[in-house]
């Protein structure tokens, strides 16, 4: 037990934080300047934190993959960012937003954290507005606000959708600052490839320069992990194409425990697959479900008739329309949790009732939200009768305000224009809940090493709500590691620069540079992407929406020797020592390889349903999750032993004193 | 479809460069570009050559990773798009496609198609921000309200990604474009508009030391740019600098 301490402060829950903080080391601003933090990536939590931790002081360097911090996957995030600040008046409060998130992740978080994020929230919005972050306003200059899925009150904050964009620019602002002020020292184009650990401390990385190959030594006082999350396991997911586990992976492989790898989002709502050559999904924001209506039809024969493209979804009327979410889950509707909105549109698609050739897609419908703002607007500009054409043109106009870049990437890549048509859907791997396991300090099991944003598991226990990861990784960065790091590098204020010459750091280039060594050498046939794909297929019909016993015996059997043929067969081309973006996927598929493995143990071992993880034991008799609170209210905290198929398996029991577990219901 | 490309390659920073030839066959009018060159790569993987390295990341257009100079055009033929979000069915079965990277005296080349766009970071380091430090106490976000329309013009402004398109389709390589961007995004926010007069200055001059060209108007730049940056923005900038050169100099 003594691996895992969660060091939860005591007393009530809403005094835990500010207690905390009260108490907790500093280091004085003299001794800052002494200390230096390496903070790998530069998303919205690593953005934010390298930012706030120079700004406090210490010396930081961060690193990226990327040729700018701008670029970071976080860039992407679309609908919104949630906050508790009632400003809609509808009932909305910190306690809400604890509570919302805890059942929205099927209780499997630690309150703790969960409740601190919630109380750091609103900060974070006024913070951003601060740096000159454009939300989206409403006509009397008040910021605006939108619900997302899962709760009954819109606390979302948006900048139509670009969400993600203008708040990692905010924080890249925010750094690019610090950098100008020579406080942050920025490692663009570089990966770290492995931790450096000293006398049971984090106290550097191995990083390659992408741009020449040298492989780097860089050392600190301690290290952040904020590399994001590992969805690109499937190959196809809504994450960015360099995406990878590498940070995470070799930090675990290193001694941090690895918490809840099975913990999977699949979105609802994402561009269906169209063909072997699709390189990455393409995510449609949950924001659409606040206007759009998700159908398939009612009638098999119009499905399949549809499929064969002999009739269009508009020429089926209403009354042969299955709205499935609003039919099973009348309080909720077409705001259902994601998972349950994906388990819904696959039992359909199963059952026959797809839409595209593939048979693998559901209408997300716009028409009856461009009438309802039509008349709406109508009513506004003074508009007597207006026609159903005046209606829709007005109406188009208001839903184009909203999700105009959305519909036109949509048009884009599909050839179809949702204004007139509905759009088609598909579920896709989104975002890992799991992560690097880590204390209610963001400290993971290695003294010195945090992990922070997607990388850790700290909040979202079996299910992500939406507008909560962007929330989560700015809270980490800006608000929580900032006060939290400072506890542990009171002690190094006289420690001094870490030399890079200890034979730690030897050793740890030394593995580097062999295996690198290794792939380029391999007289193998066949490029990564091949393996990939495979990997990814695996994973996605065995560890995917639903899993089973027998399935997930056979995808660690599969991945095993995918995983033997690989390291047999992979052709890298060109050198070690120079741009070699093939060498790179090498080593992230390489990680992604043993991860993956890991992530099948973890669904074998959780015989429970809950939140993203349905295992097919353990359902009702409609098809709806069956959790077990008696046996699996814990999180699952794997030790590395050498072999990814024989990691220990650590649980940190999950107390709720401040909410009474029930089962989730969305009805 | 059947295509012929036409591709730059460059083994490093500052050698010599040159057009190779590749035919390609079994493309699909859904795949997009970038997605066709991850067909060429695989194959040329397979054949033991060395791949052609481009820049990309989040593939949907809103990282500015991608960057490819597609037959004379940053961005390829579509409008409003990104090379990521550029579809195959906008050529026909048989094209030859001219590939190249972008061309500018700021932008070096690392390899193939990858460019150096540090310069852009430098600029933003030297004004691209509002001057607040994190804290749990800053004033609330609602405590002053921004006129709709300044906030979405703000919001416009600020869509820009840093892709370089609008520098590698001015003939001078100007960077004004992007430039402009950041600077009327601040400049429209009560946030930034304390330090308006600073930012525009500093950010102009790194901009100068760069090697970035001179704004001579041609509006190539808005044409190529993704996200629609309308060249308002160059004009917001001028007055908030020339304004500024006033202020500063009395
Ligand atoms: C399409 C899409 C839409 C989304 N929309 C929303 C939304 O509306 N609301 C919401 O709350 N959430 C949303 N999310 C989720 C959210 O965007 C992410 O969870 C969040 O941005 C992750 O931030 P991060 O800082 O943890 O990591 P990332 O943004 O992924 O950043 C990772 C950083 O680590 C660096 N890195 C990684 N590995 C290494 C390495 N080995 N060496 C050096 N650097 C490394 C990268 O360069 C990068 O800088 C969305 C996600 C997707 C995919
Ligand atoms: S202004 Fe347009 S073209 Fe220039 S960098 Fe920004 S998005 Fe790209
Ligand atoms: S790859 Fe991100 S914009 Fe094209």
């Amino acid at each position: 037990m003594s691996k895992l301490n969660a060091r939860i402060p005591e007393g009530p829950i809403d005094k835990k934080w500010t207690n905390h903080k009260n108490n907790i080391r500093l280091v004085n601003p003299a001794n800052k300047r002494l200390i230096d933090v390496i903070v790998v990536g530069t998303g919205l939590a690593g953005g934010s934190a390298a930012a706030s931790l120079a700004e406090m002081g210490y010396n930081v360097k961060a690193f990226c993959f990327q040729d700018s911090p701008r670029r970071a996957h976080s860039i992407a995030a679309q609908g919104g960012i949630n906050a508790a600040k009632n400003y809609q008046n509808d009932g909305d409060s910190v306690y809400r937003l604890f509570y919302d998130t805890v059942k929205g992740g099927d209780y499997r978080s630690r309150e703790a954290n969960v409740y601190r994020l919630a109380e750091v929230s609103a900060n974070i919005i006024d913070q951003c507005v601060a740096q000159g972050v454009p939300f989206a306003r409403e006509y009397g200059g008040l910021l605006d606000n939108r619900s997302f899925g899962g709760v009954q009150v819109s606390r979302t904050f948006y900048a139509k959708g670009q969400t993600g964009q203008q708040l990692l620019l905010g924080a890249y602002s925010a750094m690019s600052r610090q950098i100008g002020l020579g406080r942050i020292k920025m490692y663009n184009r570089h990966e770290m490839l492995e931790l450096v650990v000293v006398n049971g401390k984090a106290r550097g990385i191995i990083a390659r320069d992408l741009v020449t190959g040298e492989i780097e030594r860089h050392s600190a006082h301690a290290v952040v992990i904020a590399s994001g999350g590992y969805g690109n396991v499937f190959f196809l997911s809504t994450n960015a194409m360099g995406s990878n586990a590498t940070a995470s992976w070799k930090v675990h492989k290193k001694g941090a425990l690895f918490a809840n790898p099975c913990f999977t989002q699949i979105h609802p709502t994402c561009i269906p697959v169209s063909g072997d050559h699709q390189s990455k999904l393409t995510l449609m924001s949950e924001s659409l479900r606040n206007d759009g209506r998700i159908w398939v039809p009612a009638k098999k024969e119009d499905a399949e008739a549809i499929r064969a493209g002999k009739l269009k979804p508009t020429q089926i009327p209403e009354e042969d329309r299955d709205y499935y979410l609003e039919r099973r889950y009348p309080a909720f509707g077409n705001l259902v949790p994601r998972d349950v909105a994906s388990r819904a549109a696959k039992e359909r698609c199963d059952a026959g009732y797809g839409v595209n050739a593939t048979g693998e897609a559901v209408y997300l419908d716009f028409a009856s939200a461009i009438e309802r703002y039509g008349r709406e607007k109508a009513n506004v500009e003074g508009i007597q009768n207006p026609s159903l054409e005046k209606i829709k043109e007005l109406g188009k106009k208001v839903v184009e305000a909203k999700y105009g870049n959305l519909f036109q990437m949509y048009e884009k890549i599909v050839d179809q224009n949702p204004y007139e048509t509905p759009m088609m859907i598909y579920p896709a791997v989104h975002y890992t809940m799991g992560g690097v396991w880590v204390d209610y300090n963001l400290m993971t099991t290695i003294p010195g090493c945090y992990a922070i944003g997607e990388a850790n598991f700290s909040d979202h226990g079996a299910n992500r709500l939406g507008a909560s990861a962007l929330m989560q990784g700015l809270a980490d960065g800006y608000f929580v590691l900032p006060y939290t790091i400072g506890d542990y590098l009171a002690d190094d204020i006289r420690t001094g620069a870490i030399p890079t010459d200890l034979p730690e750091f030897d050793e740890a280039e030394k593995a580097v540079v062999e295996q690198l060594q290794k792939f380029i050498a391999n007289k193998g046939s066949k490029p990564v992407d091949y393996f990939h794909k495979k990997l990814g297929k695996i994973m996605w019909n065995e560890v995917g929406m639903a899993r089973n016993e027998s399935g997930l015996k056979k995808a660690i059997q599969e991945i095993r020797e995918l995983r033997d043929e690989f390291h047999k067969e992979v052709m890298v081309p060109g050198e070690l020592n120079g741009f070699n973006q093939e060498l790179e996927k090498a080593w992230r598929v390489a990680d992604f390889l043993e991860l993956g493995e890991l992530m099948a143990l973890d669904a074998l071992s959780r015989t429970e349903s809950c939140g993203g993880h349905f295992r097919e034991e353990s359902q009702t008799e409609e098809g709806e999750a069956v959790r077990n609170d008696a046996e699996f209210t814990f999180v699952s905290a794997w030790e590395f032993t050498g072999d990814p198929g024989k990691a220990i398996l650590h649980k940190e029991e999950l107390v709720y004193e401040n909410i009474e577990l029930k089962t989730r219901s969305y009805k | 479809m059947k295509l012929t490309l036409k591709i730059w390659r460059q083994a490093g920073p500052g050698k010599a460069g040159k057009m190779e030839t590749y035919p390609i066959d079994g493309i699909s009018p859904d795949m997009s570009f970038l997605e066709m060159l991850d067909v060429l790569n695989n194959k040329l993987v397979t054949e033991g050559q060395e791949p052609v390295a481009f820049d990309h990341d989040c593939r949907e257009g809103i990282c500015g990773a991608c960057s490819l100079y597609i037959n004379g055009e940053a961005h390829g033929p579509d409008r409003g798009v990104t090379t990521c979000q550029l579809h195959m069915r906008k050529f026909k079965d048989g094209d030859t496609i001219y590939i190249e990277p972008w061309r500018a005296k700021a932008f070096p080349v690392i390899k193939d198609l990858v460019v150096d766009r540090g310069a852009f970071d430098r600029i933003m380091a030297a004004g691209g921000f509002v001057s607040v430090n994190t804290s749990g106490n800053t004033l609330d976000a609602n405590s002053i309200p921004i006129p709709k329309d300044d906030a979405d013009k703000a919001f416009d402004a600020a869509t820009c990604i840093g892709c370089g398109a609008c520098v590698a389709s001015c003939k001078n390589s100007s960077a004004m474009l992007f430039v402009s961007a950041k600077v009327s995004q601040l400049a429209l926010l009560p946030q930034g508009r304390v330090e308006a007069q600073r930012r525009v200055l500093n950010m102009v001059e790194q901009m100068d030391k760069e090697g970035f060209g001179n704004c001579t108007n041609t509006g190539a730049c808005e044409v190529e740019c993704p996200k629609g940056i309308s060249l308002e923005n160059i004009a917001r900038m001028n007055r908030e600098y020339i304004k500024a050169g006033l202020l500063s100099e009395s």
